[in-house]
């Protein structure tokens, strides 16, 4: 039995010095510019004497607002990943045609496209939502902190964990090619069978946790932890939108986990799920993973609507319009986002009448979605509209999201969508409303919520010139795109043989470079904010003349966000509040029961890392020691009975008297 | 069709470039064209309002514009509220409508009834049959009617309804031909159909749409539609000049390669499509529809089960006949990520050595008890069943 035991092949698995792509220009380049970089940022770290407290206050904490800020750092930096791949594919596609076979050959092109799409949705998108939510949600809600704060910094782990998976295919071995949904047969161990589809199933199932337990918590939360008189028909339409999306989150990622499961039995244990062998069928996993995907688009536009609602309401010193069809637009949104996924694919032969209902339910979430925008512009009407950046990213949003709205409906009717499936049209479509819907709402919740988090504004003049760069490049990179898909040109080509294309892949790189002006711009708005933060500096707590109870505590709030549980009475609330004249009581403070740090999260989200490379390797001890780890250190922490404090009256006294004489500064 | 004239000046404006989805050459995509601008039109009726009135407000109720009517309080008007579902509601109900009896008319499972919106179809008009099979990474398209076979050409009448059977060897693909009918799966295991005419002499391109691997990028195959008696030359021609696509021409044909010239068979082995369908076209595998067959007497256990397992074991088949499969590098082919090797299969790059020198080993799988010595061999059901099959 022990004959063949290979003794580098029990520790390494299959791991060999080999997969080291130490050939490969494109990747040693980007290897050297990471290490100069994180050796840039360690030297950084350690003169300014700066780990102490980035292990105290940071990767331990359990803070709602710092994890919110750490989410959305993180989906920055992974938007800078999943850019720097859509810069590459624009660069191939405008120069492969003919005989030039550009620079990147179909290995390496098809490994971009892949990472491409899931990093954007799962480690750009999904951060940028968890992170605004998580900052925002106990804020608006009167709460000072989630239900479950120890969670709340184990998810963040997880998902930062399974990014630096994906991020490690790059130096090790290589990523998926199967696409980013990666459908079977091809993505099945037959057909890949090399490391990619294992880190792309790793990476998934460690964030999918994350995911999953941050939804819970902030459903909790939110149905929980409302301030008093704060009942459900007076939340602000944010938390209104987080709770939808959460509930959508807890129902669908579960069939993600499955579905993965799934695949990697086959994949891990020659199970035939999905094979063509055995009896195994590809449909189910496509039926599977959509049943997923559709709510996952609704996961992320949520969310956004919610930012959306905020930013109108308050830049048009307006109450809302329509706040109860705003509410009930949610909720069918939610409930008709499971109806729908056979719209994926119409062209996979389902009969007239499968594909007839799924087209007409995909129709009926435009109604709610269409009163939405409406909304929205009779909130601008008869309203007093101030034009910072927030606001302009509103209307940039609506006049961009209809667009895509309304090719989306398009693509939702059977017969038109067999002409226009998988061509460049449905790439222009979901880009229209993923950057135009998502990206551009949590750019604006960034702007919107970022004195909140640190007590000053983000530099005006910068943030209008991302903007600008950004809108009109995602124009002139989308709108060929859709003229492309017309002429029946389809996605995911590396190379093509007409020449008369080229004029229009070189319009959309063009397009492309523009948004990465955007990008930058966006990196100079922050130092330059930071430097500038001063000039910048909001002391009212309240910059914007904000209608939540998040603009009434101090910027940045304190840890326990407010000395005195808020009383509501009207749906925005603290515009209700300054009508009234309130004015915070300066007495009478009490101690404050707050979680306590742990580091717990972040350990148990390396064990995980390193089970998941060691499950990608084969180096099946490593994969049982951490998996033993990960239960271990769960059944330790359960024994922490160390895990509240109480900041004593004193210092919430100290705290708010900074505040007082922050308020007469202002 | 009233949206359709509204479109039509933004028509000519782009009539510059090759927009084929809008000015296709077959009665189907034709209405699909047709349902495209539509409901276009037809959506076009809310947004253009909704995208002025918003950059309208916009601007009126901006704050330096003192003269705006501004109303904090104002968030509700049940008027408003009844306009902005119902507006929507009533323009998705006609879409709905079209949407309904598009899907049933443009099904394309569903035989033809027109030759095109003029044209009735004739009632002895019998429908040209093709059997139209993606491989790694080429089309390979059988004539029943005819006996030949063609790789990455495909030729049909004009103003003849055609009957695509679709299905693949390994991957899921697409077949879609823009200019013929909107796109379908083709899928290993499994058959798709697809009823369509062409109307006019056209030379097109038709490619498969969904991702497939490595060599995808380019597996797309010469679309023609010809006359009749250009059809008929072009058959004759591949009688006269085309090779024999027997079992072993099949095997040799169906390892990964891409960019393969148009080729042509005047013959190929009886039953292909069938055992293509039932995934056992290599000598001793089990075709699906039997395994269908013994599973529906309850199953078999014992070592004959055990046999059996092993003549199931299709998607293997790269790597017991030593080549590479399409996704393979990394550790189970041994050669390295991001390898300057090159895949079997793909077009040579300049900078790299002769693809061929990995030569394929002969297949030595012995054939399992049962099995049949070439392609053409009955099998239980034959060229009729086909297992796993989609249809209506």
């Amino acid at each position: 039995m022990f004959d063949n035991v290979n003794l580098q092949q029990l520790i390494f698995g299959r791991f060999t010095i080999d997969q080291i792509p130490y050939h490969e220009p494109i990747l040693i380049g980007t290897f050297a510019g990471v290490a100069v970089v994180g050796l840039a940022v360690l030297a950084t770290i350690t003169y300014f004497r700066f780990w102490g407290p980035l292990w105290r206050d940071w990767v331990t904490s359990i803070d709602h607002k710092k994890i919110g800020i750490m989410y959305c750092i993180f989906a920055m930096v992974m938007l800078l990943r999943g850019f720097a791949d859509a810069l590459m594919m624009r660069a191939q596609q405008s120069v492969a045609f003919g005989d030039e076979q550009g620079f990147l050959p179909p290995h390496h092109y098809d490994q971009i496209f892949t990472a491409h799409g899931m990093i954007m949705i799962f480690f750009v998108a999904m951060p940028f939502v968890t992170g605004l939510m998580n900052f925002a949600v106990p804020l608006q809600i009167g709460a000072r902190d989630v239900a479950f704060p120890f969670l709340n910094n184990f998810s963040f782990w997880m998902t930062v964990s399974g990014g630096m998976l994906v991020m490690a295919s790059l130096f090790v071995g290589e990523f998926s090619r199967a696409t980013w949904l990666a459908y079977p047969p091809l993505s099945g161990a037959a057909m890949s069978p090399g490391v990619g589809v294992d880190y792309y199933i790793w990476a998934l199932q460690i964030a999918g946790v994350g995911t999953t337990l941050s939804g819970i918590n902030l459903i909790a939360t939110i149905v929980k932890m409302r301030a008093p008189g704060l009942t459900m028909m007076k939340l602000p339409i944010f938390v209104w939108s987080s709770l939808c999306t959460n509930i959508l989150i807890v129902a669908a990622f579960p069939i993600l986990t499955a579905v993965l499961v799934l695949l990697s039995l086959d994949r891990y244990l020659g199970m035939h799920f999905f094979t063509n062998d055995l009896g195994g069928n590809s449909m189910l996993y496509f039926n599977l993973i959509w049943i997923w995907g559709h709510p996952e688009v609704y996961i992320l536009i949520l969310p956004a609507f919610g930012v959306f609602s905020e930013i109108t309401s308050t830049f048009c010193g307006k109450r809302l319009f329509g706040y109860t069809s705003m509410v009930y637009a949610l909720v069918v949104i939610t409930i008709l986002a499971y109806l729908v996924w056979l719209h994926h694919f119409f062209t996979m032969g389902s009969g007239a009448d499968v594909n007839s209902f799924f087209g007409i339910t995909t129709m009926i979430i435009s109604i709610p979605t269409g009163a939405k925008i409406f909304n929205w512009m009779f909130t601008m009407y008869r309203g007093r509209i101030r034009f910072e950046v927030p606001m302009m990213w509103v209307v940039a949003f609506i006049v961009t999201f209809v667009i895509g709205g309304m090719t989306g409906v398009l693509l939702a009717v059977p017969p038109a969508d067999f002409v226009l499936h998988n061509s460049l049209f449905l790439i222009a479509h979901f880009h229209n409303v993923i950057i135009g819907g998502v990206l551009f709402g949590m750019f604006a919740g960034v702007t919107f919520w970022f004195p909140k988090a640190f007590g000053f504004k983000l530099d005006e003049f910068w943030g209008k010139m991302a903007l600008y760069l950004w809108v009109s490049g995602f124009y002139l990179a989308f709108m060929p795109l859709y003229v492309l898909g017309l002429m029946g040109v389809t996605r995911r080509m590396q190379h093509f043989d007409d020449p008369s294309l080229q004029p229009w892949f070189i319009a959309a790189a063009m397009g492309a470079l523009l948004i990465a002006g955007g990008i930058g711009c966006q990196i100079i708005m922050f130092v330059v904010s930071i430097r500038r933060r001063e000039a910048l500096r909001d002391h009212t707590g309240d910059p914007w003349g904000g209608r939540t109870l998040e603009w009434s505590t101090s910027s940045p709030p304190p840890d326990y966000n407010f000395a005195f549980t808020p009383m509501v009475h009207d749906s925005d609330a603290w515009w209700d509040m300054k009508a009234r004249g309130f004015s915070p009581p300066r007495s009478g403070y009490r101690p404050i029961h707050m979680p306590k740090n742990t580091a717990t999260g972040a350990i148990l989200a390396g064990l995980s890392f390193a089970c998941g490379f060691a499950m990608v390797w084969y180096v099946w001890w490593l994969a049982a020691l951490s998996f033993v780890a990960i239960i271990g250190v769960s059944i330790f922490h359960t024994f922490n009975y160390d895990r509240e404090y109480y900041i004593p009256a004193e210092t919430v006294a100290r705290e708010e008297a900074k505040r007082m004489r922050e308020l007469e500064l202002a | 069709m009233a949206p359709l004239a509204a479109l039509s000046p933004l028509l000519t404006l782009m009539g510059g470039c090759n927009l084929v989805v809008l000015q296709p050459a077959g009665f189907i995509a034709e209405q699909q064209r047709n349902l495209v601008l539509a409901s276009t039109g037809l959506m076009l009726l809310i947004i253009v309002p909704v995208i002025a009135c918003t950059l309208f407000f916009a601007w009126h109720f901006r704050a330096t514009n003192e003269k705006a009517v501004y109303d904090p309080d104002w968030h509700h008007s049940t008027q408003l509220e009844v306009l902005i579902w119902t507006a929507p509601l009533l323009i998705i109900i006609a879409l709905g409508a079209l949407t309904w009896i598009g899907t049933h008319t443009l099904d394309p499972f569903r035989p033809l009834t027109r030759l095109d919106a003029k044209r009735e179809l004739p009632a002895n008009v019998e429908p040209l049959q093709v059997e139209a099979i993606a491989m790694d990474w080429k089309w390979l398209f059988l004539y029943p009617q005819y006996g030949i076979a063609t790789v990455n050409e495909l030729a049909v009448p004009v103003d003849r309804p055609v009957t695509f059977k679709i299905t693949a060897t390994d991957v899921m693909n697409t077949f879609y031909v823009p200019t013929l009918a909107g796109m379908i799966y083709a899928m290993p295991g499994m058959e798709t159909k697809l009823h369509a005419v062409v109307n006019r002499s056209v030379e097109a391109e038709g490619r498969s749409a969904h991702y497939s691997g490595g060599g995808f990028s380019n597996m797309f195959f010469k679309f023609r539609g010809v006359a009749d008696k250009d059809f008929d030359a072009w058959v004759a021609k591949a009688k006269a000049d085309g090779a024999d696509l027997n079992q072993d021409a099949y095997l040799k044909l169906s390892e990964p390669t891409e960019s393969e010239p148009a080729r042509f068979y005047k013959s190929y082995a009886e039953g292909l499509y069938g055992k293509i369908i039932g995934l056992c076209t290599r000598p001793g595998q089990m075709c699906v529809s039997e395994m269908m067959a013994i599973d529906a007497r309850g199953g078999q256990s014992g070592p004959e089960g055990e046999e059996n397992y092993k003549r199931l074991q299709y998607d293997n088949h790269f790597a017991r006949s030593g080549d590479e499969a399409p996704g393979a590098t990394g550790p189970a082919s041994g050669t390295g990520a991001h390898s300057q090797t090159q895949p079997q299969g793909m077009r040579p790059r300049p900078d790299m050595g002769n693809p061929d020198s990995r030569e394929r080993k002969p297949d030595t799988t012995p054939p399992g008890p049962g099995s049949q010595p070439d392609v053409g061999g009955g099998k239980p059901g034959g060229n009729e069943v086909a297992p796993k099959q989609i249809s209506q």
